[in-house]
């Protein structure tokens, strides 16, 4: 099994005071720390058993800034054979389509078996580009996945429905999978898979070696773009019980009381 | 006139909740542009559920056929673009469900229709169709130009239009079925239904829920400590199921459970919507959360500023304080 698969190296939001940049379009990027999308860590992790145990190759691709080698060379460390990089200051600001544009070109040079992509990036969200690209290669695809059994020349899925529901899914190789997370548990990464990174082949690839013109690509040709981005101020949504640990104890004590719940 | 046409989302014989959801933010921008308000339901032996669409719908277009009676999205495809192409909608609304997000962005590629996902509003402004969507799990919020097309695709969230009950009576139209192609490279086999659980969260009047700000499986004690003075249950968002710390049957949120107790603290829950969809409907929402920006604040109805890990701690000292609990 020739596996390919799509990771982005995101900024980790969950616990950080973010604020809007100076173009008022995105957060400020200064400062914080990036990894790789917890769905794409599933995914590199899902690859990496699949050529384990029935052999084969793994290779990620990323299209993004020279940051992301950071989340490429953990692949590699992980198990994964060889990277692709895809830079080019044009293609900044496009969105998820033009991502998947990009994606789709790197992909249809190489032979492969099965695509896998996160089910969503945790940055923007938008469950986009693993379905768009495989309408863009041509192929079949299938999304949240919880579990795969590798048949022959098609795998057999369970996907993720709302409520715990999961439904089978046949497919035929070769396919685009977006993976959930949950579906494995991923490793983690090796002092001796750092080593063995360092010689594994890490290449990057701009417009012009993929046959794409500026047109195809970046703002202009983005179907969507985003015209203003804003953080919503606590005290308009919420009433705040403020205080020393003991205070906040008491106060919410007294509210659950209140409710004759205590 | 043009058509704003919003596909039914059904499943075992039940329409969900999203289709009238759709349909009541589908009204709004139908006034608005002063288009009809068409509802599209696809599936085998469904004839009935028109029924209810119309009460909603200016139109209900029906199709039967035996190949869509499971959701397969390569047959949906198919079917709708055919329908697409001759109908020429002004917007197409797709649920942002797992069924919507297996078929929306295909289908808008293979049509060449702008497509954008998860919207919560949407509107004109100067021409534009406009969404409003969240970024960055749901702690910033962006304003989404879409490039100018003759049609519109959206995948629309689940849970932020509150479904208002219309008395139109929709003309019912059925459409021959107009599939050609039989679809061979994808099948759907079958459901496996969720494994019955030991706890059933949702009959719980009292939730204590932990998040991934609980750090690490031996910290779940605190949580369930506190669940106990209280009298609650334990419950948790879903990494802490994926990490294999709380089983499955106490997960909520859209892959989990829905809860409405009488009481949910949210520990440590940065309240993505996929959690939110699942215990926003609780009586009382306490969060404490060290993240003044974290979105389960929008959502609550008191907010802890700070570290649960000093805040448990003093919560279950009070608690036995005043049940004199030793
Ligand atoms: C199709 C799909 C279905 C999904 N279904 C579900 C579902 O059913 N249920 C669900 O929950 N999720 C679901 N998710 C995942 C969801 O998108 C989020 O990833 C998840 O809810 C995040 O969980 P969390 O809030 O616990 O973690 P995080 O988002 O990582 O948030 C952790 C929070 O803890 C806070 N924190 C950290 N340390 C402390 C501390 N010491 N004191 C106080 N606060 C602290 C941080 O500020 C942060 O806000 C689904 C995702 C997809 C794509
Ligand atoms: N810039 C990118 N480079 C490589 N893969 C990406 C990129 N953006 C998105 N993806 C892939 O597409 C998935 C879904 O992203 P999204 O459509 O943005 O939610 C991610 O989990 C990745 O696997």
């Amino acid at each position: 099994m020739d596996i390919i698969v799509c990771v982005k190296h995101v900024p980790e939001v969950a616990e950080v005071d973010l604020r809007i940049d100076e173009s008022g379009r995105d957060i400020e990027k200064t400062g914080l720390v990036f990894d790789i999308n917890e769905w794409d860590d599933y995914a590199v992790e899902e690859a990496i058993r699949i050529k384990e145990e029935y052999g084969g190759s793994v290779t990620v691709v990323t299209v993004g800034s020279e940051d992301s080698d950071r989340t490429l060379r953990r692949c590699l460390a992980k198990g994964a054979d060889r990277a692709i990089r895809v830079t080019d200051r044009r293609i900044v600001a496009s969105d998820p389509f033009i991502v998947a544009k990009v994606l789709s070109k790197v992909i249809k040079k190489m032979t492969f078996d099965l695509v896998l992509t996160g089910a969503q990036s945790s940055d923007y969200g938008y469950a986009f580009v693993g379905p768009a690209l495989s309408s863009l290669l041509g192929i079949p695809h299938t999304t949240l996945v919880k579990k795969i059994v590798i048949k022959d020349g098609r795998v057999v899925v369970n996907r993720e429905l709302e409520g715990g529901l999961e439904e089978v899914v046949e497919i035929k190789l070769p396919a685009v999978l977006t993976i959930q997370t949950g579906i494995n548990e991923p490793r983690y990464v090796s002092i001796m898979g750092i080593k063995k990174a360092m010689k594994k082949e890490l290449r990057v690839l701009t417009l012009d070696d993929l046959g794409l013109s500026v047109d195809e690509v970046g703002v202009e040709s983005s179907w969507i773009q985003i015209e203003e981005m804003y953080i919503p101020s606590i005290e308009r949504r919420v009433e705040l019980i403020r205080g020393s640990p003991e205070e906040v104890a008491s106060k919410i004590v007294e509210i659950i009381k209140g409710r004759g719940l205590l | 006139m043009r058509e704003i046409l919003v596909l039914a989302e059904h499943r075992r014989g039940e329409i969900r909740e999203i289709t009238f959801e759709m349909l009541t933010k589908g009204r709004d921008i139908a006034e608005k542009t002063k288009s009809e308000l068409a509802s599209i339901i696809l599936g085998k032996n469904i004839k009935d559920k028109a029924e209810v669409l119309s009460r909603y719908s200016d139109k209900v277009l029906v199709v039967e056929d035996d190949r869509l009676e499971l959701f397969n999205s390569d047959i949906y495809q198919e079917a709708l673009s055919h329908i697409i192409i001759e109908r020429k909608p002004l917007i197409i609304m797709i649920g942002h469900t797992s069924y919507g997000v297996e078929l929306a962005p295909s289908l808008a590629v293979s049509l060449s229709t702008p497509l954008v996902t998860d919207c919560l509003d949407l509107f004109f402004e100067n021409g534009h169709l406009t969404a409003i969507r969240q970024m960055y799990g749901g702690k910033t919020y962006a304003k989404i130009k879409v490039k100018k097309a003759d049609s519109y695709m959206v995948t629309f969230r689940q849970g932020v239009t509150q479904p208002v009950e219309r008395n139109f009576k929709g003309e019912i139209v059925e459409i021959p079925s107009p599939i050609l192609k039989e679809p061979i490279k994808k099948k759907v086999l079958d459901y496996v239904l969720p494994s019955v659980g030991e706890v059933d969260i949702s009959s719980a009047d009292i939730l204590v829920s932990l998040g991934r700000g609980i750090k690490d499986r031996s910290n779940i004690s605190l949580g369930e400590e506190l669940a106990k003075v209280l009298g609650g249950v334990l419950a948790c968002s879903r990494p802490i199921v994926d990490k294999g710390w709380l089983p499955r049957d106490r997960q909520v949120g859209a892959s989990g459970k829905t809860v409405k107790p009488k009481l949910y603290l949210a520990l440590g829950i940065s309240g993505a919507f996929q959690h939110i969809v699942g215990m926003k409907d609780s009586q009382l929402i306490i969060s404490v959360n060290k993240d003044p920006n974290a979105p389960i604040f929008n959502i609550s109805h008191y907010g802890v500023v700070d570290d649960l890990f000093k805040i448990v701690p003093a919560l279950i000292n009070k608690i036995k304080e005043v049940k004199k609990i030793k």
